[in-house]
């Protein structure tokens, strides 16, 4: 994909950027339920969508939020919805069965911290169904991720997810909100309008794809194995991650997010006192790039996994690394003192003291 | 009153709920001794339908097909379809 | 013994197709006596009469009705348990001229969906929530859902609702007209032929009112279940006069001014 250039930059909160961008990729539909810190996202939103040609529904609740989306889908617009964790949550049933009617819908889970990476990548719906999740790690990849995740959506009809938060959604920084090319995508010819009624073979939208008299669904068996392997196809092709010193790293850290600017700082300093430490940042929480963990941990003699949660993404980080003895966590649960956003342990210093801490005791 | 119309009953697809009997406001239709092939006794048709469509209507499972003669000029219309109604009970 | 029937005439013609236009020919497995495909019939009939075939879709909520959806020549969106009427709005946000409906039943609207069908009235959005009412949830075996009137027994009330122990039913309708954002709200009933034609109007009613943009239309029409109800189909006519319009009377409780 390329980017166009000419395109002023703003100083634009995280929330306003992102809203700036799905209007930009042709997003004209959006409903949300205001909880912290997503709400700004949807007042943005509401701001925005009605002067692009839009419609933004301040649902009355997050179930509702999810399936006017759904109905908003089914006729081939653009959509969005989002919430925090707990609203996600709730979103659950929905998120599935988008899923399996193939609607394209992004989510956007501006995330109270680091703790629903297992709902982004685990599912919390019903059947055999992943969520593609990208979790930038700044404004400015927030942005590009946006307008990639409305395309995924649309080319492959899934719902998929950005994992944000606080620091995502409410950082003011200056960014260019570019229009971005990607490859044709095939006409939503399954989309309702109305006009196929009478035909005699009107069109329907059904997760168990049952189907109608003149043209049967291919059942529930058949269309749900199709739907997997779909996610099959996507886990090969769009799993994405940075690694950065990956030649020489004797130590390894894995972090997602905005953690992982942290990180990126912390082993910068630590790198110029002489430690050969790489760091490994996956870009997609699913599709997780496992094949690529596996070859940037083989040359490493210990992979540090450090996440602000009890342990989540390191369940992925065992799975790539071949010795599982190499792994172990130097993150752990950190909520400020409101629970809203990450707490103390997001801190440069602090990550440095952990990271130098693991290091001596793994050299004991 | 004149024989003026006609059902075609679709006897397989009828299951013997028996709600055409009563609705019929000639009483032409009376249920079958034989059964059809899922074991439910069907309607039968006697002499005296007017084509009034009300079977039609009160039918779950789209058995009536109804025919009716072309009215002559004079005849009386007066049928349970054309009397006014009002709202509520 | 009936007399000789008389045959059917060259000069006679079909008044009345077995299935109407939007209803493609088939057989359905729904129990002998069920109201539901009579509604459904009617619906069908409006929607033919008032030229919306080519406009309407409809989002169906989960029930022994889905049987109806085979048959059914309109484009239709399966909606999750409850949630039509808000399927519904996304759809009619995004396609304003489109001619957008709901369908469930008392389990799925009252039950599950209570909240999407009322918000949906506050919002005054301009679709038209159908709700079949028979008093059951039917296509888990019967159990007893917040429209079960008082002494109906239900797999889940066996001895019949008690208010006690069970609590009362609650009127969706009335709920729903009380709202400033509803504009026409009825009841009909499909148990015997007086109410099929009083059906036909308010559904008439409802989607002109949609048409004309005056707000949300609802329309609740009584079906009969007397699989549910444990009474011989040819009963459940009366069955339903008797004990469920008895407590959700049939008319008009709302309609647009002038």
């Amino acid at each position: 994909m390329t980017a166009t250039t000419g395109v002023q930059a703003e100083l634009l909160q995280g929330s306003d950027a992102i809203v700036r961008s799905s209007i930009l990729a042709g997003c004209r539909f959006f409903a949300g339920y205001p909880m912290a810190p997503f709400t700004q996202l949807l007042e943005s939103f509401s701001k925005h969508l009605p002067e692009n040609g839009g419609v933004c529904m301040n649902a009355e609740s997050e179930i509702e939020a999810v399936n006017m989306t759904l109905g908003a889908s089914s006729t081939g617009a653009r959509v969005a919805t989002g919430s925090t964790g707990e609203g996600i949550a709730l979103m659950q049933e929905a998120i599935a069965e988008a899923a399996f009617n193939e609607l394209p819908m992004v989510i956007f889970n501006i995330a109270r911290g680091q703790q629903d990476y297992f709902q982004a990548t685990r599912g919390g719906g019903w059947g055999d169904y992943r969520t593609p999740t990208l979790a930038p790690k700044n404004v400015i990849e927030a942005v590009e991720h946006t307008h990639l995740l409305f395309d995924l959506a649309d080319r492959y009809r899934v719902p998929t997810l950005m994992y944000g938060d606080y620091l995502v959604a409410h950082t003011q920084v200056s960014v260019a909100i570019e229009p971005r090319e990607f490859p044709p995508l095939p006409p939503k010819d399954w989309a309702l309008d109305g006009s196929s009624g009478g035909t005699g073979v009107a069109k329907e939208h059904f997760a168990y794809a049952i189907g109608k008299t003149n043209a049967p669904g291919i059942g529930p068996n058949a269309h749900w194995n199709n739907i997997a392997g779909k996610f099959r196809d996507m886990e090969k092709a769009e799993a994405r991650f940075e690694g950065n010193h990956l030649d020489d790293a004797e130590t390894l850290i894995v972090s997602f997010g905005t953690s992982s600017v942290f990180v990126d700082h912390v082993v910068e300093e630590l790198r110029a006192d002489g430690h050969r430490i790489g760091t490994f940042r996956p870009i997609t929480l699913w599709p997780f790039a496992y094949d690529a963990l596996e070859q940037a941990a083989n040359g490493a003699r210990r992979v540090y996994s450090f996440e602000l949660n009890a342990g989540q993404m390191i369940d992925d980080v065992l799975i790539a690394v071949q010795n599982r003895h190499k792994v172990r966590s130097i993150g752990g649960l950190s909520q400020d003192s409101y629970g809203l956003r990450q707490g103390s342990m997001l801190d440069a210093p602090v990550i440095r003291d952990r990271v130098l801490s693991a290091l001596e005791a793994d050299r004991a | 009153m004149a024989t003026v119309g006609y059902v075609d009953i679709d006897v397989e697809r009828c299951k013997g709920c028996e709600l055409c009997i009563p609705a019929c406001p000639f009483d032409v239709l009376t249920m079958s001794q034989e059964r059809n092939q899922h074991g439910y006794r069907y309607p039968l048709l006697a002499p005296g339908c007017t084509g009034c469509k009300v079977c039609n209507e009160v039918c779950p499972d789209f058995v009536f097909t109804v025919y009716r003669e072309p009215r002559a000029p004079g005849e009386d219309a007066a049928e349970p379809a054309d009397e006014a109604f009002e709202w509520g009970d | 013994m009936p007399e000789p029937v008389a045959l059917q005439t060259p000069t006679m013609r079909k008044v009345a197709d077995a299935h109407p236009k939007l209803m493609v020919e088939d057989t359905h497995h729904l129990c002998p006596g069920c109201g539901h495909p009579v509604a459904w019939r009617i619906l069908a009939g409006v929607l033919e009469e008032l030229a919306l075939e080519k406009r309407a879709i409809a989002t169906i909520g989960h029930g022994c009705y889905n049987a109806m959806m085979p048959m059914s020549d309109f484009e239709i969106y399966q909606s999750l348990h409850g949630r039509a009427p808000a399927t519904a709005t996304g759809i009619k946000r995004m396609l304003p001229d489109a001619v957008v409906f709901s369908i469930q039943g008392d389990g799925d609207m009252a039950n599950e969906g209570l909240q999407e069908v009322l918000h949906a009235a506050g919002r005054g959005e301009r679709i038209t929530s159908i709700m079949l009412n028979n008093g059951v949830f039917g296509d888990t075996g019967g159990q007893m859902t917040v429209a079960t009137v008082l002494g109906q027994r239900t797999k889940t009330s066996l001895d019949g609702r008690d208010a006690q122990a069970h609590g009362s039913p609650i009127p969706v309708a009335d709920l729903v007209a009380r709202l400033d954002g509803s504009a026409y709200v009825a009841r009909g009933r499909v148990s015997d032929r007086a109410g099929i034609a009083r059906t036909k109007r308010i559904l008439q009613a409802a989607f002109q009112t949609q048409l004309s943009g005056d707000g949300f239309s609802f329309v609740e029409i009584l079906t009969m279940c007397p699989t549910g109800w444990f009474v011989p189909a040819k009963d459940g006519g009366t069955y339903l006069d008797d004990s469920m319009a008895a407590v959700y009377p049939t008319g008009v409780l709302k309609q647009p001014a002038g």
